[in-house]
């Protein structure tokens, strides 16, 4: 580490944005390891040093001033500033509803609070962490952490194949030392204390370097001394984890362009081709093309759950998911899998998640002639844990009007006291479904894209239901209704198969929403956040530190000194000390001196 | 079955009961201790004629020691100062008579603890941290244990009040409104990562929980040490306030801090682990390893707490006094966390058990 000193002088010279010197370390607390302990002010230290207050400078041209501001976003102040920030910046996304992880909520927040919600959404609220100012935060903490960590780089990349630093004049004066006085056995002989003093030096290298330290002897006229440095590993881990989190940043930034999700939702028995045309909804990152999507069939077999008996604790708990799929590939292959909580299915790199379930009843709908002008299991999405479902119906072609149809299923049927149905129980006990008809337009005719699961009742007329005088569809499975005013017979089909047990356990069809995600950069994140986190290990743990053993032959003594300096937190500094004195002793004792 | 799990869930509760308790009492153990030692220092401070007289050399010596020292100043330190922070001989122990009650009760409520947890783990058939009320349990039970474990290196019963009042709150505060029956765990609960990733988090809890009070310790010592320094330089306005008489008997602020800081990086580590843990859970139980759901918001925000804590320390004019408050910001968030966050915050991390 000769050069470290002149290296901390270049450092203000060149201003080469490390203001801190070696501080802007993870916790290694480097500043106060130069090799000139107790040193209230540093001569060594760049004067552009944040404390060295009232230093007049010369006029700054316009290249000192980018250098004046880079060296500002480089230092370790800036940085923990912005690390702060960003610690508060996060905070509002956990209070108002995020578009990324709950848009349902954003809508509702917008219906609640109408006239806050365009404020925040002008302050992007909604999207923090795609926002402006968040976005500012982290890019200039990553900018920040950049310029640090180069410098940093060659700094290190020196001071590895850099020898020891000479030893100080002075050991007594640093925080660990001890002293041991032999007595020289011939002080008549003219070389007796020398040798003594050159041996014990000797002796100390070796240990030294056999205890993992590199060693250097700077050996002058009255004296013997080695100079010794470990621990290059902790500053080595120090930039191995900022490395690694750009690393992370950078591969979640890009990763984002070649990942796709979908949404779908698939009824038993039906099947599901992976295009972009049969996903309800599909997210893709902008290097992904159309034709991108591997090619596969998928058809869901059966969907298994179980719900705890009515009795038990948290009687109702759904658990057990289990989508049975079948996957068939282009080449005509089949396999089968099953999409369970916790265990998504891999097909062709894609990653299949089983994201919810809900019942779909089988309905099907007559004109006043007879001919079936809707026949389809219509998936009712579950509004509460006891699975009572709403659903909705459209009718678009065959009767005289466009038809539209929204109510409720409910699989263990149960009245309230306000007469209100609601489901007692998610299973299948008593199922019921009950429908308001509507007719009229129902706003797609003109291309304008509808939600399926949302009817919008603006453009029609209620036949049946609330105020209309006119009681609501109510359908078992396998029963058949009139609709109102002549207009045909609606149909609700039981749809258990032949030799089942009796009763309605599996008289409806189930739906399993599934997602389909593929991102292939998922390792790669995780590979730097595991560099990340050894980094921190090491630069957090391996003590980096200096001994220096000195013989000084005094007359007829030799006088031993055992000295130690921290670079960074290292508690177990004295004991170090300590220890390799003792020992270095002990072994002095075994192997007797030559002469 | 059930009447068997049943019953081994009561007598989960009445251990539980017992070991709160038992805590509260090691807590007026633990509270007399410090009362004890604040009237030891007086007095002291009373047969060694003015006071003024050791404290200049005590904190000079804080002063001049290297902060990266740790043991070592704190050793040289204390020797001047009366405390000390290494375990030591039974000599200096035999002092403090009702920090050794205070520990040894702490040490039954710990059993006690343990055997509740265990119990309440066998009749539920599974790790005891799956709603607020394991999680509770668990995480205090680790805090205790974490505490136990550095008293046999370092002496540090003075936080015992904290600890001990600490675990009565959480836990009395959890078996009071957060009890729930054992019910089967949820679907997305019944993961390898439930055991690790909860476990690795609640570890780093106990590590920040000792960091937050030793840094708490901290500012209180800070600010005695610099009404000495005032009073040794014989203004009038040291006399108006004092601090609290058993800081005499704690180390130095320095000290103070360089152990805070020691207990913060290894509750930082797990905490890496656990967002990193976390996050692969996250990818296989719902679809993406990110999504800024409240709880991850907080995890990082925490995270990001403590590195910056991690980087004050090693920037000029952040040691000491201020990176102090980022440890108890940290921490601060932590509870929230736990507590705030799972009751009230709506997202993804939605196994509390509560209604």
């Amino acid at each position: 580490m000769s050069n470290s000193r002149s290296d901390a002088s270049t450092g203000s010279a060149t201003g080469n944005g490390r203001a801190t010197g070696n501080g802007r370390a993870t916790g290694n607390g480097a500043a106060t390891g130069d090799e000139r302990p107790g040193a209230e002010n540093d001569p060594l230290r760049p004067s552009d040093h944040l404390e060295s207050d009232g230093i007049t400078q010369p006029a700054l041209g316009p290249m000192g001033w980018i250098r004046w501001a880079w060296r500002q976003l480089t230092s370790m102040r800036t940085a923990l500033v912005l690390l702060l920030l960003l610690a508060i910046a996060a905070v509002p996304g956990s209070i108002v509803p995020q578009r990324s992880a709950d848009p349902n909520g954003v809508t509702q927040y917008f219906t609640d609070n109408p006239d806050l919600a365009p404020v925040l959404e002008n302050l992007q609220l909604f999207d923090v962490y795609t926002s402006a100012w968040f976005s500012a935060i982290y890019i200039l903490l990553f900018v920040s952490l950049i310029g640090c960590v180069i410098p940093r780089t060659q700094h290190h990349w020196k001071a590895l194949r850099a020898r020891p630093p000479r030893t100080p004049a002075r050991l007594a004066r640093l925080d660990a030392y001890r002293e041991e006085l032999i007595e020289v056995a011939d002080p008549g002989a003219d070389a007796g204390g020398t040798a003594i003093a050159s041996a014990e030096v000797d002796r100390a290298a070796a240990q030294l370097r056999a205890g993992g330290y590199r060693v250097q002897r700077y050996d002058s006229r009255g004296s013997f001394s080695v100079s010794a440095e470990r621990g290059y590993l902790r500053e080595t881990g120090n930039l191995v984890f900022h490395a690694a989190l750009v690393g992370v940043l950078v591969t979640v930034g890009l990763g984002g362009g070649f990942a796709y999700t979908g949404q779908r939702v698939i009824v038993e028995g039906t099947t599901f081709v992976n295009t972009l045309l049969d996903y309800s909804s599909m997210n893709r990152g902008r290097f992904v093309s159309e034709g991108a999507l591997p090619p596969y069939a998928m058809t869901l077999d059966s969907f298994d759950v179980t719900y705890q008996p009515l009795g038990t604790n948290a009687a109702g708990q759904a658990g057990d998911f289990s989508a049975n799929v079948t996957v068939r590939t282009p080449d005509g292959e089949t396999s089968e899998g099953a999409v369970r909580v916790n265990h998504p299915l891999d097909i062709a790199g894609d990653k299949i998640y089983l994201l919810g379930n809900g019942y779909a009843p089988t309905i099907v709908i007559r004109n006043a002639e007879g001919e079936v002008v809707f026949d389809e299991s219509v998936p009712f999405l579950p509004q509460d844990a006891n699975m009572t479902s709403l659903g909705v119906v459209k009718v678009p072609d065959g009767m005289p009007e466009q038809l539209g149809m929204v109510g409720f299923f409910y699989p263990t049927q149960a009245a309230l006291e306000t007469g209100a149905f609601t489901s007692r129980y998610p299973a299948l006990i008593n199922p019921s479904l009950t429908l308001n008809v509507y007719e009229g337009d129902l706003g797609i005719d003109d291309g304008t894209p509808r939600s399926v699961y949302v009817l919008d009742p603006t453009e029609m007329t209620q036949l049946t239901g609330g105020k209309t005088g006119v009681d609501s569809v109510e359908l078992a499975p396998g029963e058949t209704s009139d609709l109102p005013n002549g207009l045909g017979t609606i149909t609700f089909i039981d749809e258990t198969p032949t030799g089942a047990p009796a009763g309605y356990g599996e008289s409806v069809k189930r739906f399993a929403s599934l997602q389909v995600h593929r991102d292939a950069s998922a390792v790669w994140v995780l590979v730097f956040a595991v560099l990340a986190l050894l980094g921190l290990l090491t630069a957090l743990f391996v003590p980096r530190r200096r001994l220096w053993v000195k013989a000084t032959p005094e007359g007829p003594i030799v006088r031993v000194e055992y000295a130690g300096l921290a670079r960074g937190e290292d508690p177990a500094l004295a004991a170090a000390v300590d220890q390799f004195a003792t020992r270095h002793r002990t072994a002095g004792r075994e192997t007797p001196h030559v002469d | 079955m059930p009447g068997e799990a049943i019953s081994l869930d009561a007598i989960s509760i009445v251990l539980i009961w017992t070991a709160i308790t038992l805590y509260a009492l090691a807590f007026v153990a633990y509270a007399f201790d410090l009362a004890r030692r604040s009237s030891a220092a007086v007095e002291a401070q009373d047969a060694a004629g003015p006071a003024r007289v050791a404290e200049p050399a005590l904190v000079g010596a804080a002063r001049s020691a290297d902060p990266a020292g740790g043991p070592s100043s704190g050793r040289r330190v204390s020797a001047a100062d009366g405390g000390t922070v290494q375990a030591s001989g039974d000599g200096e122990r035999k002092r403090y008579v009702m920090a050794r009650i205070g520990t040894s009760l702490t040490v039954l409520a710990f059993a006690f603890h343990l055997g509740a947890t265990l119990t309440r783990g066998i009749a539920a058939g599974r790790v005891p941290w799956s709603n607020m009320y394991e999680f509770a349990m668990t995480g205090t039970l680790l805090i205790v244990a974490v505490y136990l474990v550095v008293l046999l290196r370092y002496d540090l019963r003075f936080l015992g009040t904290f600890i001990t009042g600490l675990v009565v709150l959480l836990l009395g505060g959890a078996a009071l409104t957060f009890y729930v029956e054992i019910v089967p765990l949820m679907d997305p609960l019944k993961s390898v990562w439930l055991v690790i990733h909860v476990f690795v988090a609640s570890l780093g809890t106990a590590f920040f929980a000792l960091a937050f009070a030793l840094s708490v310790m901290q500012l209180m010592q800070t600010k005695r040490e610099t009404r000495a320094l005032v009073a040794a330089a014989g203004t009038a306005e040291a006399s108006t306030r004092r601090s609290p008489g058993f800081l005499r008997t704690l180390p130095s602020a320095e000290v103070l801090e360089a152990l805070a800081y020691r207990f913060a990086i290894i509750g930082f580590i797990f905490w890496t682990f656990t967002l990193i843990a976390g996050s692969i859970w996250a990818q296989d139980a719902w679809g993406r390893y990110w999504g800024f759901d409240t709880k991850e918001v907080w995890t990082f925000v925490i995270w990001v707490l403590y590195a910056g804590y991690i980087h004050a320390r090693a920037t000029r004019g952040w040691r000491g006094t201020r990176s102090a408050w980022l440890s108890i910001i940290g921490f601060s968030a932590v509870l929230f966390n736990f507590t705030i966050v799972n009751m009230f915050f709506k997202g993804l991390h939605v196994y509390s058990g509560l209604n």
